[in-house]
Order: structure tokens, then C-alpha cells, then sequence
């Protein structure tokens, strides 16, 4: 038996491509070096100038604050969604269904710009709320899809056996239903949460003055700040990610 | 009848909230485009009274062919080589046991979970004069100190590529895991050639996969922005880069709305191909993006 080593030589390379610009990223936040292109010695002072910026603190809070609203928001609208369309085949939820899907595939750049046509279209004042409207609006897609899979493998039989025992719709859905599901739509939640932190384009076009980002901020740090402060942002935003990634991990592995 | 009644009820119970906030915050908004292209700006970067055709008629700028078609070209290579690294590594990923698997799984999701913003950042520095890449290819001659990695087509290339691979790379797994591998043994036991049971076997079988990776990299390297203002220069712009110009330092909304609405029927057009692809095969109503947690 002979098989080629292209597909793994491939992965290897690929992987390779993946992780290298991080990598780079987190060795030079603590380089003491200001360009990164030597190593000057090891240094923690771009962590320190970047916990002395208060507007960074600022653009986080902003952060925190939409994501926690879109995030609680869209796992409810996520949930009904997902139920509904699991349990109804009818007309309506097939257009629910491509309703919910077409935001996944519409490019970052044209739901910014039809939101924010929307909303000066409309008179809605730009500023934080309009920020947590438009993450609201696509974070419902992302959550349905995860709480639909889950419920495409969930035991339907606890529902009835529930039901054979006299309990009612209200009864069963909170009692049984929620607490089973819990897992997948925290999952939901969580993915919800991570996509509201990172987005910058949607969130540029419907910002307003005084509604500065994490992201907004760390793109105009880009465009004309000083690198090595990034790259330490940069490292606790990694940090903070994949402790995000392995929570979620684990969520997704208690259930199976 | 009753009980009939009471579901239909129920359906709209919960169908509603989803159905109104997404139609109201999507739907009209995506509408609202094509609408404001037909609206006369007003002098503080707002949108006029009446109707012109005006923004229809600066469309006809003659910068504008080439962005089209740079963006254009950008996207299909992108696509192309996110496919080429794709396809081996998936079928790579679902030949190897369920551990390694989990594992392969996981280092390519958690890049694409880390800040868009930040991975891009990594690559200006990576690719920066005095950074190290650079450096080495100075060292080892590939280049002269005066080439510049960044600010042009090549750069946004790689970067595209680096941020929708893994976007390539999640359905041809999941397509590639289901995918009977006793196929290609039999194909060659009858005696195939290794690379014909690949393109004669392997690929139809993946084809759903395939397409789903197609649209899921091509549509977003159509409308990105954020890549080549950061890598790019003056000379690389894309479509995105126009409308983000025309919103935020011309404020000719109306103009950017134009743009935008040659966009959306730019993006609308490979998607209703798939769909209709898609629904000659394979189970009717199944869902396009195959979600992978």
C-alpha cells in the first residue's frame, strides 16, 4: 500500500502558515526592541505603557458592554429561531431558514453599509446602541445554526416521556427542554460573544463619536500608533480567546 | 382543527422575534441600497430630497474597470489556492485517527477565532522592511533591500488567503469525514491510478463540501476591506476600499450606496449558482453551511 505523503506534508506547511505570524506576534510584545526586527531583551514596558492608556480602557468597556447585550439578546432570538425551525416544516420556516443563513454568507462590508444607511436613513442617532443592534442582527444566525445542530441530535423521547407523565408545554420546555440544551446554547452564546469582541468592520460603519471599540481603537493604532503596544494588546486578546476556545471545548464535550 | 390551530400559534410564537428583527435589521436594510442609489447626496455627507441618476452615472468612472477586475482576480485566486491547500489537507484530516482528528480540528479553528484585526496586524509586521521575513529573504538573497513585500496585490494575497483558508478547510473536512474511503481502495484494487481514483472518486464525493468552501471564501475576499488597507497600497485598492472611501472621506453616501448595490449583485450571483447546484442534488432544504463545533 502506497500512499503519498503530499496530503500530509501539505497539512504540516499549512499549519505551519497558521501559527507563525502569531507566534512572531507574542515573541516581539516582549521584545524590548521599538521596530521587532532585532531582539533587544526581554521586556514587559510595552505591557506597562498599555495598561497607562485610558482610552484603551474606555474602547473596552464599549466592548464589553455591546457584546453582553448582543450576546443575551441573540441567544434568546437564536434559540426561538432554532426551535422553531426544527419543529415546523412549513412555507414560513423555510423562509425563516434562508433569512437566518443569509447574513452568514453576506460580506462584513455590505451589512455595515445598508445598517448604516439604515439608521441615517431612519434618524437613528450612531452610537453604542446602533452598534448592538447590527451585532444583535448577525450574532442571531450564529447562534441559531449551533443550538439547530444540537437539536438535530437531541433525544426527542425525554420530551414525550415528560409529557406522558402530565407535564405541560410550559412545564416541559423549562424543566426539560432548556436544561438539556443548556450546553449548546451557551456554545451559541459564547460564539456569539467572541464574533460581537472582534468585529471591526460592521462596527466602524455604524459607529458613532464616543462609541470607540476595542477593535475601531486597535485599528487606528494600526494605521498610525506605535506597533509594539499592538502586539501587546494583541498578546492578552490571544490570551483571552483561547481560554474562551477551551471553555467552549469543554461545553461542546460534556454533552457527547 | 383546534389543536391544528394552537401549532400555527405556536409557530408564530416563536418564529416572530427571529423573523422581525431580521427582517427589519437585514432585509429592508439590504433594500434600503439599492433605494439611496437613487438619492442625491446633501452637502453634510447625508442624503438629499428627490431622485437623480447621478450616482448611476459616476458609476462609469473610468477607475473603476480596474478595481472591478482587480478585485475580481483577487478573489478567484484566492479561492483557488484556498482550495488547492484545502482539499489534501482535508482528506489528510479525515484519514488520520479520531484523536488526531480532534486535534488537526482545533488548530484550525482556533486561529480563526483569534481577532481578524490582530492576524492581520502579524502579517504587516512579518512582512514590514525590518521585519524579519525580510530580512531572511535578504540574507538568503531571494531579495534585494529595496523590494517591498508590502502594500501591493502580492500581499493581499497571502493575507486573503491566510484569513479564509480556514473557511475552505472546515467543510471539505466535514465533507471529506463522511466521505466512504472504501471507494477509492476499490477504484484501485480495479486497477486506477492513485490520482484518478482521487479525481474520478474523491472529489465527486466531497463536490457539497466543495462548493460550500468555494462560496464561503469567494463571497467574503469579494467584499473585503479591512485586508487591502492595511497590506495593500494605493495601487491595490479593492471594491471595498472605494466604499469605505466614499463613506468615510468623501461622505457621498448615495455614491458608496451605488457601489455597494454593484456588490450585492455581485455577491448574489455565485451564491444563487450554488443554491441552484446544491438543490439539484443532495437532500432538498439541507443546510448550505455546514456549522462545525
Amino acid at each position: 500500500m502506497k500512499h503519498s505523503r503530499l496530503p500530509q506534508i501539505i497539512t504540516i506547511l499549512v499549519l505551519v502558515f497558521f501559527y507563525l505570524p502569531i507566534i512572531v506576534l507574542v515573541i516581539n510584545s516582549f521584545n524590548a526592541s521599538r521596530f521587532g526586527g532585532t531582539w533587544e531583551g526581554f521586556s514587559l514596558k510595552w505591557y506597562d505603557r498599555l495598561f497607562h492608556q485610558r482610552d484603551i480602557w474606555f474602547a473596552l468597556r464599549n466592548t464589553l458592554v455591546i457584546a453582553v447585550g448582543a450576546t443575551v439578546v441573540s441567544a434568546v432570538l437564536g434559540t426561538t429561531a432554532a426551535f422553531a425551525l426544527h419543529r415546523f416544516s412549513t412555507r414560513l420556516q423555510r423562509a425563516h431558514y434562508t433569512l437566518i443563513y443569509t447574513p452568514l454568507v453576506v460580506p462584513d462590508i455590505l451589512m455595515g453599509m445598508s445598517l448604516l444607511l439604515f439608521f441615517v436613513a431612519s434618524g437613528i442617532k450612531l452610537g453604542l446602541f446602533t452598534i448592538f443592534l447590527a451585532h444583535t442582527t448577525f450574532c442571531i444566525s450564529y447562534v441559531a445554526m449551533v443550538v439547530l445542530a444540537r437539536l438535530q441530535d437531541f433525544d426527542f423521547s425525554v420530551i414525550e416521556a415528560a409529557q406522558d407523565l402530565g407535564a405541560g408545554w410550559w412545564t416541559t420546555t423549562t424543566r426539560v427542554l432548556l436544561p438539556l440544551l443548556a450546553p449548546g446554547i451557551a456554545a451559541g452564546a459564547l460564539l456569539a460573544f467572541t464574533l460581537s469582541i472582534d468585529d471591526f468592520v460592521i462596527s466602524f460603519f455604524v459607529a458613532g463619536p464616543g462609541s470607540t471599540t476595542l477593535p475601531i481603537r486597535i485599528y487606528s493604532m494600526i494605521k498610525h500608533g506605535s506597533p509594539p503596544l499592538i502586539n501587546a494588546l494583541s498578546t492578552i486578546l490571544l490570551v483571552v480567546t483561547f481560554t474562551a476556545v477551551a471553555i467552549s471545548q469543554r461545553l461542546t464535550k460534556e454533552k457527547t | 382543527m383546534k389543536v391544528n390551530r394552537k401549532r400555527k400559534l405556536h409557530e408564530w410564537f416563536i418564529t416572530l422575534p427571529s423573523f422581525s428583527w431580521l427582517t427589519v435589521l437585514f432585509v429592508i436594510p439590504t433594500l434600503i441600497i439599492f433605494v439611496i442609489t437613487f438619492k442625491p447626496s446633501d452637502p453634510y455627507g447625508g442624503i438629499g430630497d428627490g431622485w437623480t441618476l447621478n450616482t448611476l452615472i459616476s458609476l462609469g468612472n473610468p477607475n473603476y474597470p480596474a478595481i472591478i477586475w482587480r478585485t475580481l482576480w483577487l478573489s478567484v485566486v484566492t479561492t483557488l489556492v484556498s482550495i488547492l491547500l484545502a482539499v489534501p489537507m482535508g482528506y489528510f484530516m479525515a484519514r488520520v485517527s479520531a484523536k488526531w482528528q480532534q486535534l488537526l480540528l482545533l488548530l484550525v479553528v482556533v486561529p480563526f477565532w483569534t481577532s481578524f484585526l490582530v492576524r492581520i496586524f502579524a502579517w504587516k509586521v512579518l512582512l514590514h522592511p525590518e521585519g524579519p521575513l525580510k530580512q531572511l529573504l535578504v540574507l538568503l538573497s531571494l531579495a534585494t533591500p529595496d523590494t517591498s513585500l508590502l502594500y501591493n496585490s502580492g500581499a493581499i494575497l497571502l493575507v486573503l488567503v491566510y484569513t479564509y483558508l480556514p473557511f475552505a478547510i472546515l467543510p471539505i473536512y466535514a465533507a471529506a469525514e463522511k466521505f466512504d474511503f472504501r471507494l477509492i481502495e476499490a477504484a484501485r484494487d480495479l486497477g486506477a491510478h492513485q490520482l484518478r481514483a482521487f479525481f474520478s472518486i474523491f472529489l465527486p464525493g466531497i463536490r457539497r463540501g466543495l462548493l460550500t468552501a468555494i462560496l464561503v471564501v469567494f463571497i467574503p475576499a469579494l467584499g473585503s476591506y479591512v485586508i487591502p488597507d492595511i497590506v495593500g497600497g494605493p495601487h491595490s485598492e479593492m471594491i471595498g476600499n472605494k466604499i469605505a472611501q466614499r463613506t468615510f472621506v468623501d461622505r457621498n453616501l448615495p455614491h458608496a450606496s451605488g457601489l455597494s448595490a454593484f456588490l450585492t449583485l455581485a455577491v448574489l450571483a455565485p451564491l444563487a449558482a450554488v443554491l441552484m447546484l446544491q438543490k439539484k442534488k443532495g437532500p432538498a432544504g439541507g443546510p448550505l453551511i455546514e456549522e462545525d463545533a
